[in-house]
């Protein structure tokens, strides 16, 4: 039987979609990619066809191994699971949980506070509530990375979380978020957009990224 | 992060619930919290996922604060359209509960977040997979005994 491409549905901007290109290029799995546009007819995730293929409207949704797998750590956990090397989690289950729990902090306790659909209900001040939410988690999470990282967001292996960071950092600079505060995360970040996997998945370097914003 | 749970445990301290119920399966995992098979397992994420990213932090307590005067409806709306998705989402993954017939991580998710919805009063009648699998979890044991209303800090209006 033969294996078809991995499909993924990708938003150029969409920090979700990211961490989700970041995982395949650093397994090296070849995969097609179709622009979903958040923005453009009203948002293109609304579609009824886009709706049959992921009931939750959003980007990322992955077509691979003939299911259709949406939630972007639910998808890398997938990826990592079938297609072990390099491995996205140390073996220590300690490590591991500082891992999850980094991730965890940037998907859930920060990253839905500030999307796009949030700052549309936001309205005026959503600059500022943007801000807000972005800050306080780096705060906390500043905090956790010195306990926690190496050369990477844990020890000195590439991780889940390195993979979630670089895109919330991205938000952060959209978002004019004062950085200053957060040497720890600015040095992570930096280290992590050295490595290939991070740049060929970058925004900049999309299909869909419109030409004024192309690297 | 000034924000609970916490779990000390083995020396180490762990937030997170989602990372804190993963380090637990691994460290002692029987029962399993999670099927064997990996399409099963991803099932299972994208569902605790859905509910743990999608939902909840979209009406936490902190961000309810900052609505204000309309955060019934804030709550209300994010938990409909979350549970609308997972409605459909159940129908093809729903066993007895939210993956197969063994309880898994996202069951775990699903019941506290129904609570939620009651508390905001939002209208179940639209997600009858969803109120199935909580009344069937709503009876075993351990959701019983960790339940909101028979906790050591319920206050006595709110006790079982």
């Amino acid at each position: 039987m033969a294996s078809e491409k991995p499909i993924l549905y990708s938003y150029f901007r969409s920090s979700c979609s990211w961490r989700v290109r970041i995982a395949l290029a650093l397994k090296g799995i070849s995969y097609d990619l179709v622009p979903v546009n958040l923005v453009k007819d009203g948002g293109q995730q609304f579609s009824a066809e886009f709706k049959a293929l992921n009931p939750m409207k959003q980007v990322p949704a992955l077509k691979i191994d003939g299911i259709t797998l949406s939630q972007s750590l639910a998808i890398i956990h997938y990826l990592e699971e079938t297609r072990p090397n390099p491995s996205l989690l140390p073996q220590d289950p300690k490590k591991r949980a500082q891992v999850r729990m980094i991730a965890d902090h940037i998907v859930s306790g920060i990253q839905p506070l500030q999307n796009l659909g949030v700052l549309k209900q936001i309205g005026e001040r959503k600059m500022e509530w943007a801000q807000n939410y972005i800050s306080s988690g780096f705060q906390a999470l500043e905090q956790i990375l010195q306990h926690t990282a190496g050369r990477y967001c844990v020890g000195d292996e590439v991780s889940m979380a390195d993979l979630c960071l670089v895109p919330q950092v991205a938000n952060a600079e959209r978002f004019k978020v004062d950085m200053g505060p957060y040497p720890t995360i600015t040095r992570i970040n930096k280290a992590l957009l050295e490595l290939e996997a991070f740049k060929v998945s970058h925004p900049c370097r999309q299909p869909d990224t419109p030409a004024e914003l192309r690297a | 992060m000034k924000q609970v749970p916490a779990l000390k445990i083995d020396g180490i301290t762990l937030s997170q619930s989602l990372a804190i119920i993963h380090y637990l399966e691994e460290t002692r995992p029987n029962p399993s919290l999670l099927p064997q098979d990996p399409k099963k397992r991803a099932q299972v994420r994208m569902i605790a996922d859905h509910i743990v990213s999608g939902i909840q932090p979209l009406q936490n307590l902190g961000v309810l604060k900052q609505i204000g005067e309309r955060k019934m409806e804030w709550a209300q709306n994010y938990i409909s359209s979350g549970f609308q998705a997972l409605e459909q989402i159940l129908q093809h993954t729903a066993g007895r509960y939210c993956v197969g017939d063994e309880v898994s991580m996202a069951d775990l998710c699903l019941v506290p977040q129904v609570a939620n919805a009651e508390r905001f009063k939002v209208d179940m009648g639209p997600y009858p997979t969803i109120t199935r699998i909580n009344k069937a979890l709503l009876e075993l044991e351990a959701f019983k005994v960790s339940h909101p209303c028979r906790q050591p800090d319920t206050p006595a209006e709110l006790r079982a």
